[in-house]
């Protein structure tokens, strides 16, 4: 995959329902890269225009006054919390292998990664 | 006439008086499936002779023994399936069981078959699944809801007795909204999550799908309580959800949040739900108008913090280990690329696109970041009203069942078909769905109580209350 730094799109918009509403302009062919999947031509039109909405919609995120907040709260719920180190019963190699794509002697076969 | 109509409780009864024998029973429910599902189309897996050979060992002495339950297609069941609803699962066999099978199981439930859903639970209309639609029984061109839209529709149209669902932003509630059942959303914490196959880890929840309220306590009884192999999981012991089925509400305040009767919602959901809410009053309910001042951000909130936690979860799903792997492949990232790309429908490639953009470097704080601390005002909102008010009442959704097809290509309209029920999962509460009347054109309407967290007996206790003195739950689709 091509290097290149994440690009800061600027805001674009379009007049819809009569009146101007800016959008927020999202290169779904890198984020596509980035999340590991390939798009048709058409899925990057659509998903595109679409995502460029949604994002659009969640501006308004920015009327709301969040500088206080603080991501932890007080209850016993925002605690972590942890078990005794043991090992429980767990599948079997073979069980474990029989999802396999493609195995070869007890292993899972993947591309090759190295020359 | 047939078992299949029956409830839980009703056929606990008659089974425990051997007026029945499980084999009737499962053999009533597979003639219901063979005469409606056709039109249906509410299960994905059906497994007639493992469900036969179950019943005939079944005991019935145990809590829900001899009783048929329908699971949706996301939750582990060891031997069987767990597609998701996706291609990328296409042929994958879970190894083990989910921890809520493991304890239906052994309170002597039959799994009787996998219900249809929008593809890994991304959806409000089960219309994103890669095997195809299910319909709602009430009205056969429209939506049974979504994401667990199967569940519900299999509930409504008797071709299950009860059936599990998840829940991450409204996906239990909603269908049973839209389709006329019983649908609850427990505590998160509440139901273990080892086995439910992964979206939103701090949203999801497991719950029942049920005929009537009283059914809902029964298996959620069976099924909450610590895990050890869900460190999400409530250590505390789950309390007998049916305790309080059955006591009076009278004295009791509940909270009519302002924010949820705006402009938008549909006249009919209103005023059923308006109704309803004078209902409780004549059962002796003080009514309080309360304010939730954030809720109009919660979509917002929502759509974030879930495609972030979604786009994570669903990295695993890359051809290795388990699953579809496309074929052909020169290196390792065409193997990513096209399996994905192949095995991945419309909807769960625009949320991975959207989480991914709101975690990337250079938008994290301002997308992700700020999602979560709006989050914390919504759960600050409940919690204040939760100090003048023991439950809260409103609309599951806003409107009734739409058609199949009307919003599809319409991301935005579908995510705002949710707007009533996210806050809850954004803030960790729970809440039950039950019908509470119907629209001229004979479609279903839901009312939703929330309750603040682990109390979910008292939502259980003012929606049977309801429920008990109403007849809506007794109603039938003609399913012509």
């Amino acid at each position: 995959m091509a290097k290149r730094a994440f690009p800061l799109l600027p805001e674009t918009g379009a007049f819809r329902y009569g009146y101007f509403v800016p959008t927020v302009a999202i290169d779904v062919a890198y984020v596509a890269e980035l999340a590991r999947f390939r798009l048709s031509p058409e899925e990057i039109e659509t998903f595109g225009s679409q995502l460029e909405q949604v994002l659009a919609y969640v501006k308004k995120l920015e009327e709301v006054e969040v500088r206080e907040v603080a991501l932890i709260g007080e209850e016993e719920s925002f605690q972590n919390r942890l078990r005794p180190d043991r090992p429980l019963p767990e599948l079997t190699r073979s069980e474990v292998l029989e999802n396999a794509p493609q195995k070869a002697d007890g292993l899972f076969l993947v591309p090759r990664i190295l020359e | 006439m047939s078992f299949a109509f029956s409830t839980i409780r009703e056929l606990r009864k008659q089974l425990l008086a051997k007026e029945v024998h499980p084999t009737e029973l499962i053999e009533s429910l597979l003639d219901q499936i063979s005469s409606v599902d056709p039109k249906v189309k509410a299960y994905i897996h059906l497994h007639p002779e493992r469900a036969l050979e179950a019943a005939k060992k079944a005991d019935i002495s145990l809590p829900l023994g001899g009783v048929p339950i329908a699971v949706k297609d996301l939750i582990s069941v060891r031997g069987e399936p767990c597609t998701c609803a996706s291609r990328i699962l296409e042929g994958y066999i879970a190894p083990y069981d989910a921890t809520v099978i493991e304890r239906l199981r052994s309170a002597g439930a039959i799994l009787l078959g996998r219900t249809n859903m929008d593809e890994f639970a991304m959806g409000s209309s089960t219309e994103n699944s890669a095997w195809g639609m299910t319909h709602n029984p009430w009205d056969l061109s429209r939506v049974p809801g979504g994401s667990s839209g199967g569940s519900a529709a299999a509930v409504a149209a008797h071709e299950a007795i009860a059936a599990l669902g998840s829940d991450t932003g409204g996906s239990i509630r909603q269908p049973a909204a839209f389709c006329g059942c019983v649908g609850l959303k427990p505590t998160y914490g509440r139901v273990s999550r080892y086995g439910l196959t992964a979206f939103a880890s701090s949203l999801d929840q497991i719950g029942p799908l049920t005929k009537t309220v009283a059914d809902a306590a029964l298996l959620l009884e069976s099924i909450a309580g610590a895990d050890p192999r869900d460190n999400t999981c409530d250590p505390e012991p789950a309390p007998s959800f049916s305790a309080k089925l059955g006591e009076e509400i009278r004295g009791m305040t509940l909270g009519i949040p302002k924010e949820y009767f705006v402009s938008g919602i549909d006249p009919e959901v209103e005023a059923a739900t308006k109704q309803a809410i004078s209902h409780l009053e004549g059962l002796g309910a003080t009514l309080r108008e309360i304010s939730l001042p954030h809720t109009a951000y919660s979509v917002a909130s929502y759509y974030l913090v879930a495609t972030a936690e979604a786009s994570a979860n669903l990295a695993r799903f890359d051809g290795m280990r388990y699953g579809r792997r496309a074929k052909d492949c020169d290196d390792l990232l065409e193997t990513y690329g096209r399996t994905r790309e192949e095995g991945f429908g419309r909807e769960v490639k625009r949320r991975i696109l959207l989480g991914t953009y709101a975690l990337s470097c250079g938008y994290y704080d301002a997308y992700y970041l700020r999602a979560q601390k709006v989050r914390m005002r919504i759960r600050q909102d409940f919690l204040a009203a939760f100090r003048h008010c023991q439950a809260i009442v409103t609309p599951t959704s806003p409107t009734p069942a739409f058609r199949l097809g009307e919003r599809a290509e319409d991301p935005l309209q579908m995510y705002l078909a949710d707007i009533f029920t996210i806050a809850v999962n954004l803030a960790g509460l729970c809440a039950i769905s039950l019908p509470c009347g119907f629209t001229q054109s004979g479609l279903p309407i839901g009312l939703q109580i929330i309750g603040p967290m682990r109390q979910e007996e008292t939502i259980l206790q003012v929606g049977h209350a309801y429920e008990q003195s109403t007849d809506w739950h007794t109603l039938r689709p003609s399913l012509s």
